[in-house]
């Protein structure tokens, strides 16, 4: 990389590539997938860089091919080829198949670092915070998610693809430096915690069927037809209940009490390792949910859930 | 609804399908498209409402590889549309959802075909980089992104025009063992979502981390913000004592197969 270069990129097209890159999948297909949205986002380079017509239709060509990622990881990636272009463009030897191969030989590993951190944890993390808010129709929950979210979003894809640019052909090795590695292994440790709370607390699985049915003796529940007149009764009622007293002359047992004395939510966690097994034995999300739904129906007609 | 709710719930639509694709603003999960529909129909409260409780179920659907989940997009399109319909206010939140997801299911259909469709628009782009012609190239990209814009937006179109009776009458007309029975369904949807991201996630290292956050959810004074709390803590505790123990017991894994994304890339 030499001082005196010809042409290089101004922070102007730099960020008119970053921008156009929120639009990487638009144009996802099933033969070369990100290909599309890739050449778009290279198009401020390339005009800036070439000149001739030649070299422009090459250029364009070449980020026509194949090409995907998860969207945000896609940042650096641009950033090296944009180092790349710029070396090209100066008369560097950087030929077609070694842009290529960058892009390639980047795109599967960093795909696999994005994909758990954005879909997996900060996604769940933050949309569960928000929708506990929403749930109680509270509109900062959403607000909270689409501006939190998109500053994430955006300085993530503006500082890793400056970071991209910057080290250029080295980032493969930067990459493979500790750091990395942490924010992944921590961001895996907060989610599976986070994952475990959600389980407990959403995934609402309950057998309201009775169990065992007790009659209780005298004294051990509410005397309602002996309790005084008014709101006299009320306050008497509040403060036998509250010493201890049963509501109902029996005591009624659930299949739900003798579960939750287990665990509390057992029967979620096992519903959830058994999606786990379904889904790793190839059986569709989608076969799964419909399952679910129609053992639902089942079960409430049978009087079991 | 009247003719304004109607074009501002198509235009949100739009935004939600192009988002379907692009996966960058998130216009098109449940929180945001809810809420959006909710504004411009009137019914913000339930819209939001909605729009959390169908969070929480689309959480861990994301397209990975093979696997492919319903369609966030449609289902919270969908799911505010009959709710808004409904004239039921939050309350018809749980059979919204449960109408919409075998819906969002059906909306997958679509997504392959717009994903089939736009193979003919890169070939378009193929011969617009022969011509080094830039502006062609934009137009496609838009062009393809307006298409999957247009897969959302027509079935909204569509179920907006259907008469609201309609809509109240099918909700009315359920049984209510088949509407409690879908919300008892809708209540175990939700692990499906987690069970997608645990497959991703989990390792053997960090499977403790799961059951630690499972034992203390029952703990129902803990809010979501508090367990994060605990989580972060933990997580540095570990990252930590991890690094300082790493010299005796790491040290021997690092080298081969602890950074395999190191690995992946030296071997390149």
């Amino acid at each position: 990389m030499a001082e005196n270069k010809k042409v290089a990129l101004e922070k102007k097209d730099r960020i008119s590539v970053c921008w156009r890159s929120t639009f990487l999948q638009g144009s996802w297909n099933y033969e070369r997938m990100q290909n599309g949205g890739y050449c778009y986002a290279m198009i401020p380079a390339i005009k800036r860089l070439y000149t001739t017509k030649e070299e422009q239709a090459a250029a364009l060509k070449r980020h026509l091919e194949f090409f995907n990622t998860q969207p945000y990881v896609a940042a650096p990636i641009l950033g090296v080829t944009l180092a790349l272009e710029e070396d090209r463009a100066n008369g560097a030897p950087v030929d077609d198949a070694a842009i290529q191969g960058v892009k390639v030989g980047m795109m599967g590993p960093l795909a696999g670092v994005g994909d758990p951190i954005f879909w997996f944890t900060v996604r769940p993390i933050l949309g569960a915070l928000a929708a506990s808010f929403a749930m109680s129709g509270n509109i900062i929950g959403p607000i909270l998610f689409f501006i939190l979210w998109n500053v994430i979003r955006y300085a993530f894809l503006w500082y890793t693809q400056e970071f991209g640019y910057k080290a250029g052909t080295a980032i493969t090795k930067d990459l493979s430096g500790g750091l990395l590695q942490k924010v992944t292994q921590g961001a895996s440790i907060l989610g599976m915690f986070v994952l475990g709370a959600l389980v407990q607390r959403w995934v609402s699985v309950s057998f309201p069927f009775k169990v065992s049915e007790v009659q209780l003796s005298e004294g051990a529940y509410i005397d309602w037809a002996n309790l005084p007149a008014g709101a006299e009764g009320i306050k008497t009622a509040i403060s036998q209940f509250h010493s201890g007293m049963a509501l109902d002359p029996s005591k009624v047992t659930t299949m739900q009490d003798n579960l939750n004395s287990l665990v509390p939510g057992l029967a979620a966690l096992l519903l959830t390792f058994l999606c786990m097994y379904l889904l790793k034995k190839k059986v569709s999300p989608i076969v799964i949910i419909l399952g679910l739904f129609v053992v639902g129906i089942v079960l409430h007609v049978l009087g079991i859930m | 609804m009247n003719i304004i709710s109607i074009v501002l719930v198509v235009i949100v639509a739009f935004l939600a399908g192009m988002e379907g694709i692009l996966d960058e603003f998130q216009f098109h999960q449940p929180l945001v498209a809810c809420t959006l529909i909710g504004i411009v129909c009137g019914q913000p409260a339930a819209g939001i409402i909605l729009g959390g409780s169908l969070q929480m179920i689309a959480m861990g659907w994301a397209n990975i590889g093979a696997a492919v989940a319903p369609d966030a997009a449609l289902a919270s399109v969908a799911s505010a549309i009959i709710l808004m319909k409904g004239g039921q206010g939050a309350e018809g939140a749980s059979t919204a959802i449960a109408v919409a997801i075998p819906l969002a299911v059906a909306g997958l259909f679509l997504t392959m075909v717009a994903r089939t469709l736009a193979v003919p628009i890169v070939h378009g782009m193929d011969a617009a980089a022969e011509k080094a012609d830039f502006g062609r190239i934009e137009f496609l990209q838009w062009a393809a992104i307006c298409m999957q814009g247009l897969r959302i937006a027509i079935p909204a179109a569509a179920l907006c025009v259907v008469p609201a009776e309609v809509v109240s009458n099918l909700l009315n007309s359920m049984p209510a063992w088949l509407t409690e029975g879908m919300s008892i369904g809708g209540g175990m949807v939700v692990a499906v979502g987690y069970a997608l991201v645990i497959n991703m996630m989990a390792t053997a290292e960090v499977w403790p981390f799961f059951f630690i956050g499972f034992a203390l959810a029952a703990i129902s004074d803990l809010t979501l913000i508090g367990l994060g709390i605990v989580a972060v803590a933990i997580a540095f505790i570990y990252l930590n004592l991890s690094e300082k123990g790493g010299s005796a017991a790491g040290g021997a894994a690092a080298g081969g197969s602890g950074d395999p994304l190191g690995d992946i890339l030296n071997d390149y």
